[in-house]
């Protein structure tokens, strides 16, 4: 069998001793991609950055190609929710995106023709060729937004660790995203994004509901329910198109879970 | 022609100095580029007055002024990461506590011995016209060290700048990394003090630095232009305190300063020159 790419164990996350989500169970293999989805400060990006190595878990296992997250096994590309925009130098965006490949070319080797052609590749995926001359300070949150995912696509990485990767995009640009996810496992990558665009979580192959509670877990048809999804955010308008949507979780919407509400595990 | 290099030509004591204010101006436009880059001028700043302590001391005991300075830089950065690893506090808190923590301890030391009154000023502002050729080994030696690190490790370097955590996943080490940085840091001080002093050896860190910083666009090319300014900045620093009979170590500093303000605004009447995709 081959070795999962990402494995929980019972997994608890979050910061010191303080877990914010607890009870993830999980297995995801190669080629396959798990959407995290819950709302702000529902623990996504704590699950991220704990496979990351960048937090250790509170309890429980976690594996990442078999071994401890943060020993490198196996390159690993990591977008993180939000980015230094203060960076001191008005660097280009082309350069930005070839910083992806550095990785692969040790301290000092240059970066050649491979590099180059897999930078263009993910800069023209993401639709953004035309900006690769103009300084990141000067592009709008949405394009700046792509530059980095390029820099993520541009490592060709065996495991993608995306935090919120559709924020700022518009419509045309989520549907390049959900392009090159489909490429991405195609090559045989696996991909865990962290979501709360219902939408694009119905494109994974795995579904990871929280809610600082592990709410649901499974293949998007099992997990996003209404009952679960409401679970996970309050509120779930359900469409005649038969998808379902979510309006945007605020604390005004509370009282939708009624004092007799069931948790859906 | 000649009154601008005269002083040079017939004596040896302004060679040296001029030797050594440019081996200073490469380590400083070296490392002040990282610190300028890293957001960390405030930790030099500290550095650079925590290796006063250190220098008197060895002062006292009869040792190598270089190895007491080396110690006080220690102590520096051991404290501050002590501090902020065991208490809530940020590092600028403990950062300030320690430099004036160590200025006054160095102050203490060296005004328990009247013979060291001069001492004091010469640790303080420096005293390149009385550099030796000793110091002048080490400069160069630290000068090659830290171009040679910022060479290899530019890339982990960089990432550390923009996010340290995308450096991390990269897979650099970000612990011994940031300890490498710390460390050229600490050495750039400790051989620099001698020319411009520990009070103003961050002045030789920031200006430069901070000036190449308005004007280019690339990491590498902000090192360049900042050693180009440091050595100028010593040249015409020393050329100013043999005419008009100035400190040299704070002309030196004063020069590079003033570099600085003048492209500030010389930029604001040529807006052309800002950030705009042509790349330097």
């Amino acid at each position: 069998m081959t070795t999962p790419a990402v494995r929980c164990d019972d997994l608890a996350v979050g910061y010191g001793r303080h877990a914010v989500v607890t009870g993830v169970d999980l297995v995801l293999l190669p080629g396959q991609w798990l959407a995290v989805v819950g709302t702000n400060g529902s623990g996504k990006s704590t699950f991220l950055r704990t496979v990351a190595g960048l937090l250790p878990a509170v309890r429980g296992g976690v594996s990442v190609f078999g071994g401890d997250p943060g020993v490198r096994g196996a390159s690993i590309a990591y977008l993180a929710q939000s980015h230094s925009a203060g960076f001191l130098l008005p660097l280009r965006s082309r350069d930005v995106v070839r910083m992806g490949r550095w990785p692969l070319r040790g301290l000092v080797g240059r970066l050649g023709p491979d590099d180059d052609a897999a930078v263009d590749a993910a800069m023209d995926a993401l639709g953004i060729s035309d900006l690769a001359e103009q300084p990141l300070g000067a592009l709008s949150g949405g394009q700046c937004q792509r530059v980095h995912l390029a820099q993520a696509l541009a490592r060709a990485a065996d495991l993608l660790l995306l935090d919120e990767p559709t924020s700022g995009l518009d419509a045309a640009s989520r549907e390049r995203y959900l392009s090159v996810m489909d490429s991405e496992r195609a090559r045989g990558a696996c991909v865990v994004s962290a979501t709360h665009d219902v939408r694009e979580a119905a494109r994974a192959d795995l579904v990871l509901l929280v809610a600082e509670r592990v709410i649901a877990c499974g293949p998007p048809g099992d997990v996003l329910t209404p009952r679960a999804l409401a679970d996970a955010f309050g509120v779930v308008l359900s469409g005649d198109t038969g998808g379902l949507a979510v309006l945007d979780p605020h604390h005004e919407h509370d009282h939708d879970h009624g004092p007799g509400h069931s948790h859906t595990h | 022609m000649g009154v601008l290099t005269d002083p040079f030509v017939q004596n040896a004591f302004m060679q040296r100095a001029l030797i050594a204010g440019i081996l200073v101006a490469i380590a400083t436009g070296v490392v002040g580029t990282l610190m300028v880059l890293r957001g960390m001028a405030f930790l030099g700043d500290a550095l650079a007055h925590g290796v006063l302590p250190g220098i008197a001391a060895a002062l006292l005991i009869g040792i190598p002024s270089f190895l007491g300075a080396l110690v006080g830089a220690a102590v520096m950065i051991g404290g501050v990461s002590a501090v902020t690893r065991r208490t809530r506090l940020s590092s600028d808190v403990a950062i300030g506590l320690l430099f004036v923590g160590m200025l006054a301890l160095g102050v203490v030391i060296v005004s328990r011995s009247s013979e060291f009154a001069g001492s004091l000023t010469d640790i303080l502002f420096g005293e390149v016209l009385g550099v030796g050729w000793m110091a002048i080994l080490w400069q160069a030696v630290v000068a090659v060290v830290v171009v040679v690190l910022a060479y290899v490790l530019q890339r982990p370097f960089l990432l550390m700048a923009m996010d340290p955590d995308q450096a991390r996943v990269a897979g650099y080490r970000v612990g011994v990394l940031e300890a490498v940085l710390l460390s050229m840091i600490a050495l750039t001080v400790v051989v620099s003090f001698s020319v411009v002093g520990t009070l103003l050896v961050f002045g030789m860190l920031l200006a430069p630095a901070g000036t190449a910083a308005l004007l280019v666009r690339r990491v590498g090319a902000m090192m360049i232009i900042a050693v180009l300014i440091g050595a100028f900045s010593a040249y015409a620093g020393l050329l100013l305190s043999w005419y008009l009979d100035f400190a040299a170590g704070a002309s030196i500093v004063l020069v590079s300063i003033g570099i600085f303000f003048v492209v500030l605004v010389a930029q604001a009447f040529v807006p052309s020159r800002q950030p705009h995709p042509e790349h330097a």
